[in-house]
């Protein structure tokens, strides 16, 4: 009985969002140029095949996990394709915080004060970033953070928002490990769910160890994530509408 | 700023050939990877694809194989492939597959170069490891060469140890004994004849047979040996290949065969002689077959001759070598086809022999081919008593060869025609007809049963035979005249650069057939002198050495022949193995415009020497009856 109500494992929970249709309002309501020129680009239709999709391996590296007191450490991201990644076109910024690095944050990500200090604000690569992501599908681990930091963080240099389109590779490994995927009987049981964090969720695909906190290593790892959930649980011809959020 | 591929780059560093490298070298090949991850299970390369990286396989395992299916390396974490693909044309030599999840790192063919050209370290890493895959290659070749190329002559380890018939168990033992011999070769001292229709050889026996037949039976010392010898005799000549040696060792399941030089014992081989020049997959293949215990069975290893026969083309064998492999393959489907339907028929009820004709007696078979057989029967054989019995034969076993790929003949000339299913008495008559009183058209039709092959059952009745057209052919100049004139029928497309010949038919045009326009004409005419020069030689390679052995030809005219028809052969069967490597069905039909400049500059000189030696052939059997100079 109480299957009825379960949807099927794999498939999305919440409708998907018609992201072309927003990005044709977001060009004609943006007023900073290149934000402009980022919504021009436009991006796929919702049922284009994920063979079809560019995509690009996205992550930060943060000062801590609130969006309006932390900020962003370093951005790395990587072009790939549903089966090729290209570290040729990845690219990596160190870009200074607006707030003072905190002690810990530096162990934890490897970046020093002395790198700090040299580094750019985040205002003078932005340019460089949204070209990177222009007509391309992000693809992270745990969407909140990307999209909510560079969000805020263009908020406080622009003075404009942004929104686009993500695939996150944490909420398609929830399909089939959370929840959906968790059978009455184990939540019944109390039994834990397995984890779906970046690590090990790569280790149920055989993807090796990489050591986390580096943003570039990061969106790599996430976009060998994507790779091999496409591979195990979709097709090359899934339509990004089922993924994308 | 700089791109960091740390995790890449220190991944890479724990693993030679990479751990050579400098900080800098290291961090730009580790910029330029590329990833790909592929399921357990699901195919990485396949053969004959373009390659352009070099593959490090990051976690998970993948299996090489061998182009035959055979699996030839397991490689895991940390090992490097595809070396030796981008070295060669870069082209997948092996295929492989992910037999675990399986991700991948691969460096592109430009940065593989520059390490290639810049990193001593490097360089010798790949290399020692190619070269070592390459010797191997190399050595399975000159392991599979030999066994092909070499006369069962040179791997007779000594002079026979003999003895007759007549001789007690306990002398026989006893010369066995003094000589370490561990087998002993029985002869019929009475039989001196010449060209005898059997060997003076009639037996043999081995230490094995001494125990098993002898001493565990408790047999009088003084048995004499005729008594436990091999009762089927199983023998080779010496001017045979080593590989037919070892398909009559396979076939008979006999460990020791006398060599037979005409008709003297020259020697005994073992299978551990043989077994030194062993091929693996023509071994297995072979091997292979005789195990099948029905014709769906034999059918389902059609795609491992195909592969046999790509394997043997990408490793530079030669035409002979090809065409005898092959020609051996369809003799063992052949066999065990006879051997499928004695089981379902019962024994025969007389002696039969199964006889090949055309491209498989000659041994140059390729992969399309049509079959071409016929019964030969014992003398004792009584139609109405017994020819139901050949009947069904027959047509299980052509049957069979069809269902392999094997296409029934279009001109009938199989083992279920009534004519083609005779006792050895009318064979002898057709023979003799042929050749006694020819006619051009009749001929035209029987050509094929002058290349003539026994491959089961009494093969003494197809010795026979070959005896009698080698003695009788010589001697009818009218006979001559006709198979000249009509090997004088198909002509080479000499300007085929010019005003192409082409094929008109249908699918195949503006192609021509190299088979009916080069092959065929040219064993044709080396068919006519070897009968002339009473060759009883099926093979045109061996034909034209015994042709070359008179002073028939001209000086170097031989060895154009021989050349020609390599050349023409090789590119028949490059395009074969290039057909069934793009997934085609092979064919015959060569379009000159797909020819390399190389190709065709040989091609219009082999056809050159058609064309001369077909002159020569009218000028040398003119229809008059007496050629035209002695």
């Amino acid at each position: 009985m109480f299957k009825l109500f379960q949807k099927d494992i794999g498939q999305r929970v919440t409708p998907s969002p018609d992201w072309p249709g927003r990005f044709g309002e977001l060009a004609l309501n943006a007023q900073n140029p290149l934000l402009r020129s980022f919504y021009d680009a436009g991006t796929v239709a919702g049922n284009t095949p994920i063979n079809n999709v560019p995509l690009v391996g996205l992550d930060f590296e943060t000062t801590g996990l609130d969006p309006n007191t932390h900020s962003i450490v370093s951005i790395g991201l990587v072009p790939f394709s549903y089966n090729r990644i290209m570290l040729r076109e990845s690219q990596h910024w160190v870009v200074r915080p607006i707030l003072p690095l905190h002690r810990d944050s530096v162990t934890f990500h490897g970046i020093t004060h002395s790198e700090v200090r040299q580094a750019p604000d985040l205002g003078q690569v932005i340019e460089e970033v949204l070209q990177a992501l222009e007509g391309r599908v992000a693809v992270v681990h745990h969407r909140a953070i990307e999209r909510q930091f560079l969000d805020i963080a263009l908020k406080w240099r622009l003075k404009e928002g942004i929104e686009f389109p993500v695939i996150d590779t944490m909420e398609l490994e929830s399909r089939w490990h959370r929840h959906q995927g968790q059978s009455f009987k184990d939540r019944l049981l109390g039994k834990k769910p397995p984890s779906i964090r970046l690590a090990e969720s790569r280790r149920r695909y055989n993807l090796p160890y990489y050591a986390p906190h580096h943003a570039l290593t990061d969106a790599v790892a996430s976009a060998e994530l994507l790779m091999a959930q496409i591979q195990h649980h979709f097709s090359p011809e899934t339509p990004v509408s089922e993924l994308w959020d | 700023m700089e791109v960091e591929q740390i995790e890449i780059r220190d991944q890479l560093r724990r693993h030679a050939p990479f751990d050579a490298l400098s900080e800098e070298v290291l961090n730009r090949v580790a910029s330029h990877v590329e990833i790909a991850y592929y399921r357990a299970g699901s195919t990485i390369l396949t053969f004959g694809q373009d390659i352009h990286h070099l593959y490090f396989v990051r976690s998970g395992a993948i299996e090489v194989y061998r182009r035959n299916g055979e699996l030839y390396n397991r490689l895991s974490e940390g090992a490097i492939f595809g070396q030796l693909g981008l070295m060669m044309n870069r082209r997948v030599r092996f295929p492989i597959s992910a037999i675990e999840d399986t991700l991948l790192y691969m460096i592109p063919e430009s940065i593989y170069q520059e390490l290639w050209e810049n990193e001593e370290e490097f360089a010798d890493f790949v290399e020692i490891e190619d070269r070592s895959r390459l010797r191997s290659a190399v050595e399975h070749q000159e392991k599979a060469n030999p066994l092909m190329t070499s006369r069962v002559r040179k791997i007779v380890p000594r002079a026979p140890v003999t003895a007759p018939g007549s001789v007690s168990i306990q002398e026989a033992a006893r010369i066995m004994t003094d000589e370490q011999a561990s087998s002993l070769v029985i002869i019929d001292p009475d039989n001196t004849a010449p060209n005898a229709e059997r060997p003076r050889v009639i037996g043999i026996i081995t230490d094995r047979d001494m125990r098993s037949r002898a001493l565990a039976k408790g047999l009088p010392l003084d048995t004499p040996v005729r008594d436990i010898m091999s009762q089927e005799l199983v023998y080779i000549q010496a001017d045979n290949f080593v590989f037919e040696a070892m398909l009559t060792m396979l076939r008979h399941n006999v460990h020791h065969l006398p060599v037979v030089d005409r008709d003297e014992p020259v020697g005994v081989i073992a299978l551990s002689d043989v077994v030194k020049h062993e091929s693996q997959s023509g071994l297995y293949l072979v091997r292979n077959i005789h195990h099948q215990t029905s014709v769906i069975g034999i059918k389902r290893l059609l795609g491992d001759i195909r592969a046999t026969f790509v394997r043997m083309v990408n490793e530079d064998a030669n035409s002979h070598m090809i065409g005898a492999a092959m020609a051996g393959i369809g003799r063992s489907i052949s066999q065990r086809l006879l051997e499928l339907a004695e089981q379902e028929l019962g024994p025969p009820p007389v002696p039969y022999c199964f006889m090949a004709l055309g491209s498989m007696a000659r041994d140059e078979q390729l992969i399309v081919t049509d079959q071409d057989n016929a019964l030969v029967l014992d003398d004792s054989f009584e139609p109405e008593k017994h020819d139901e019995y050949f009947r069904q034969l027959a047509k299980f076993v052509s049957d069979g060869l069809d269902a392999c790929g094997y296409t029934y003949c279009t001109g009938g000339i199989m083992a279920t025609n009534d004519d083609w299913r005779q006792p050895l008495r009318v064979w002898k008559e057709y023979f003799t007809h042929w050749i006694d009183e020819p006619d051009p058209k009749a001929l035209l039709n029987s050509n094929i049963f002058f290349d003539l092959d026994g491959i089961y059952g009494k093969t003494q009745f197809t010795e026979i035979l070959k005896e009698l057209v080698a003695e009788k052919a010589s001697k009818s100049p009218k006979f001559l005249a006709h198979m000249a004139s009509n090997a004088l029928n198909r002509k080479p497309p000499l300007g085929f650069f010019r005003t192409f010949v082409m094929e008109q038919d249908g699918e195949h045009k503006n192609t021509f057939n190299l088979k009916r326009r080069g092959t065929a004409p040219l064993s044709d005419l080396i068919r006519v002198h070897a009968l002339a020069c009473q060759s009883k030689a099926q093979n045109t390679f061996d034909r034209i050495n015994a042709i070359a052995e008179t002073a028939l030809l001209a000086d170097g005219v031989a060895d154009n022949l021989r050349d020609a028809l390599e050349l023409i052969a090789m590119v028949r069967i490059r395009h074969q193995a290039l057909a069934i490597e793009n997934g085609r069905e092979p064919d015959n039909n060569i379009n000159p415009e797909a020819l390399t400049s190389f190709e065709r500059r040989n091609l219009k000189d082999a056809f050159q020497v058609i064309s001369n030696a077909q002159k020569f052939l009218r000028y040398r059997y003119p229809s008059g009856g007496s050629p035209a100079f002695q």
